[in-house]
C-alpha cells in the first residue's frame, strides 16, 4: 500500500471542505472496497478523509412518506430495519444476498453504491484495463468474460457493477442526495447516477469531484410482491451471474431491474409494459441491443429464465 | 576505523563492503538515483482491546489486523487472504463481527474490540470454544479463531431477530437451523472442511441459549 496522510472529520461540510483543499484525497467510510484496492495499489490516494464518524447513520421517514437512509447506514442495519423489511422487502433481500455477514457489518449505503467493478482484469495490475489505466486497452473482451457484461458495455469496457443493493434501489426509484465541495446539495435519481463506459470507463458516476453522498432517498412504498432472485456459482458469498429484482402487482404490472449484466443496474421502464405478456417478450425488449461475448452469451437465456421464475413465484 | 590502516581490511570486511556496495547499486537501479524516500505518515488512535485501553501511534496504513498481531502481540487473530475473502481475521467491534484485514486501525477511535483472546481463556473457555472442541470443529486450526468469533456473533444476530438470505420470512424471528447457520457463516472459509462440525458446535450453543 502506498503511504497517505489521514484526517478524521466530524461533519459532511468539513469533509467536503477537506477534500477541496487536498489534492488526491479520497473519502473513506467502511473501507471494505477502497482498502482492498489500496492494498493492490489500484487506488493510491495521497490523503484519506475518514468520514466514518460524521453521523449520517440514521434511517428516517420523509415528509413524502418515504425513507431517508443516511449514507453511513451499514448494509446490515439497512437490511434489518423494520420499515425496510416490511415495506421495501426487495431492498432487504438484495442486501442479504450480497457479500458476507462481516462485510455487511462494515459496508455502508453510499460505499455500496460506489464500489468498483470486480472484473478480474481490473484487479490484475499486470493486465490491460481501460478503467484502471485509461487508454491501455481491455484484456477482458477477448479474455475470460463469462461473468462480465452483455449490455450497456462498450469496446473499451465490459465490466459489470457488482452491487445487489443498487439493483433493488433502481427498481425502487431511489435518489442519491449529495453535498458538493462548495456546500450546495442536490439529489440525483439513481437512474442518472451511473454513467455507461463509452470511451471513458474510468468515469463511473455523475458525481462531481469531491462531491459527497449524504443519503439515499426512497419514495413511498408501492406495495406488491418483492422478490430478489440471484443466480451465482455458489449459493452464498458470490457475485451474481445474473440477478433479478422485482416488484410485482396483482394486476400483472410490475418493475424489474437486473444485475450482473451491465455497468449499472439494468432497468428499461418501457419493457415493463410487456410484463403481462410474459418473460420472453419482456426480456427481448429489456436486452435489446445486447452485445455478449462468446463466453457470456448464456446470460441472455439466463436472464429470461430467471425472469420467468420470478414472475411465476410472484403468482403464488 | 583509523584512516591510516584502511588497507588492512580483513577478507571478511572486504566481502561485506562489496556486498553492501552491490546492494546499494541494485537499490539505485530500482528506485532511481533521485527518488527521495517517501516519508511514512503517522497518526494516533485510541481504542480498547478485550477491555484494555490502548493509545497507539501508527503508520496510517496499518490495518486493525496488523495492529492486533504485530503491535499488541495478540496473534490469535489470523491473517489468511488479507482481502476480506476468507474470514480468518474476524474480530468483534462493538459486538459486531468484521474482517479486521479490511479496516484501518485509525478507523477504530473509541471502539471496543474483542478478539479470540478476549472471549475465553484455556482455563475458562467461552461456551463456543468448548463446543468447537467437543464437536471437532477444526483440523489445522488456522481459521478457528475467526470461525469462533464469527459464530458467537451469528448467534447474537439470530437472537436479535436479524433475517438472512435463507430466512423464509423477513418479519418472523429467524431460528438457528442448520441452513441459517451455514448461510450466515459463509464469510468464514475452512480449507480442512470442518463445516459440518462447526455447524453442530453452533447448534449446541444455540440450543443452550434458547
Amino acid at each position: 500500500m502506498q503511504t497517505f496522510t489521514y484526517e478524521r472529520v466530524r461533519t459532511p461540510a468539513e469533509a467536503a471542505a477537506a477534500a477541496a483543499r487536498t489534492p488526491g484525497a479520497k473519502f473513506l467510510a467502511g473501507g471494505t472496497n477502497l482498502l482492498d484496492l489500496m492494498k493492490l495499489e489500484i487506488e493510491t490516494p495521497a490523503h484519506i478523509i475518514d468520514v466514518g464518524k460524521v453521523g449520517l447513520d440514521k434511517i428516517e421517514p420523509t415528509p413524502a412518506g418515504g425513507l431517508r437512509i443516511g449514507a453511513l447506514v451499514t448494509n446490515t442495519d439497512l437490511a434489518d430495519h423494520r420499515t425496510v423489511r416490511r415495506d421495501y422487502g426487495l431492498l432487504s433481500r438484495a442486501l442479504l444476498a450480497g457479500a458476507s455477514g462481516q462485510l455487511r457489518n462494515k459496508a455502508t449505503t453510499a460505499g455500496n453504491l460506489l464500489q468498483r467493478t470486480r472484473c478480474p482484469y481490473f484487479y490484475d495490475t499486470n493486465q490491460r484495463c481501460n478503467k484502471r489505466e485509461p487508454g491501455s486497452g481491455c484484456a477482458a473482451i477477448a479474455g475470460y468474460s463469462r461473468q462480465l457484461g452483455i449490455i450497456g458495455t462498450s469496446d473499451a469496457c465490459i465490466a459489470t457493477h457488482p452491487s445487489d443493493m443498487a439493483v433493488a434501489m433502481r427498481a425502487l426509484d431511489a435518489e442519491v442526495e449529495t453535498v458538493k465541495a462548495n456546500g450546495t446539495t442536490r439529489t440525483i435519481p439513481l437512474a442518472q447516477f451511473y454513467r455507461l463506459p463509452g470511451q471513458t470507463p474510468h468515469l463511473e458516476t455523475t458525481l462531481e469531484k469531491n462531491e459527497l453522498i449524504t443519503a439515499v432517498l426512497l419514495p413511498p412504498p408501492v406495495g406488491g410482491v418483492h422478490i430478489y432472485q440471484k443466480v451465482r456459482d455458489r449459493s452464498s458469498y458470490a457475485f451474481a451471474l445474473v440477478s433479478v429484482g422485482a416488484i410485482l402487482q396483482q394486476d400483472g404490472s410490475g418493475r424489474i431491474a437486473v444485475g450482473g449484466v451491465a455497468p449499472r443496474p439494468w432497468r428499461v421502464e418501457t419493457a415493463e409494459k410487456l410484463l403481462p405478456a410474459g418473460a420472453k417478450a419482456f426480456t427481448a425488449q429489456l436486452l435489446q441491443g445486447a452485445r455478449p461475448t462468446k463466453e457470456n452469451a448464456y446470460k441472455l437465456a439466463l436472464v429470461e429464465n430467471t425472469v420467468a421464475a420470478v414472475l411465476n413465484e410472484g403468482k403464488h | 576505523m583509523d584512516e591510516s590502516n584502511d588497507y588492512l581490511f580483513s577478507r571478511r570486511e572486504m566481502l561485506v563492503s562489496t556486498t553492501l556496495a552491490v546492494t546499494g547499486l541494485a537499490l539505485l537501479n530500482v528506485t532511481g538515483a533521485e527518488a527521495a524516500p517517501v516519508p511514512v505518515s503517522l497518526a494516533k488512535v485510541s481504542f480498547a482491546v478485550n477491555g484494555k485501553p490502548h493509545q497507539l501511534e501508527l503508520d496510517t496504513r496499518t490495518t486493525l489486523l496488523d495492529t492486533l498481531r504485530e503491535h499488541l502481540h495478540l496473534t490469535g487473530t489470523k491473517k489468511g487472504c488479507d482481502h476480506g475473502q476468507c474470514g480468518a481475521c474476524t474480530v468483534l467491534v462493538n459486538g459486531r463481527r468484521i474482517n479486521s484485514c479490511l479496516s484501518l486501525a485509525l478507523q477504530h477511535e473509541d471502539d471496543a474490540i474483542t478478539t479470540i483472546e478476549g472471549l475465553g481463556t484455556p482455563d475458562k473457555l467461552h461456551p463456543m470454544q468448548a463446543a468447537f472442541i467437543k464437536h471437532d470443529g477444526y483440523q489445522c486450526g488456522y481459521c478457528t479463531p475467526g470461525q469462533i468469533c464469527s459464530a458467537v456473533a451469528v448467534l447474537a444476530e439470530i437472537r436479535a431477530g436479524m433475517p438472512s438470505h435463507v430466512s423464509a420470512s423477513l418479519l418472523e424471528p429467524p431460528r438457528a437451523t442448520n441452513m441459517e447457520l451455514r448461510e450466515r457463516m459463509s464469510g468464514n472459509i475452512c480449507r480442512c472442511g470442518a463445516y459440518s462440525n462447526i455447524a453442530e458446535a453452533m447448534s449446541e450453543v444455540a440450543g443452550k441459549d434458547a
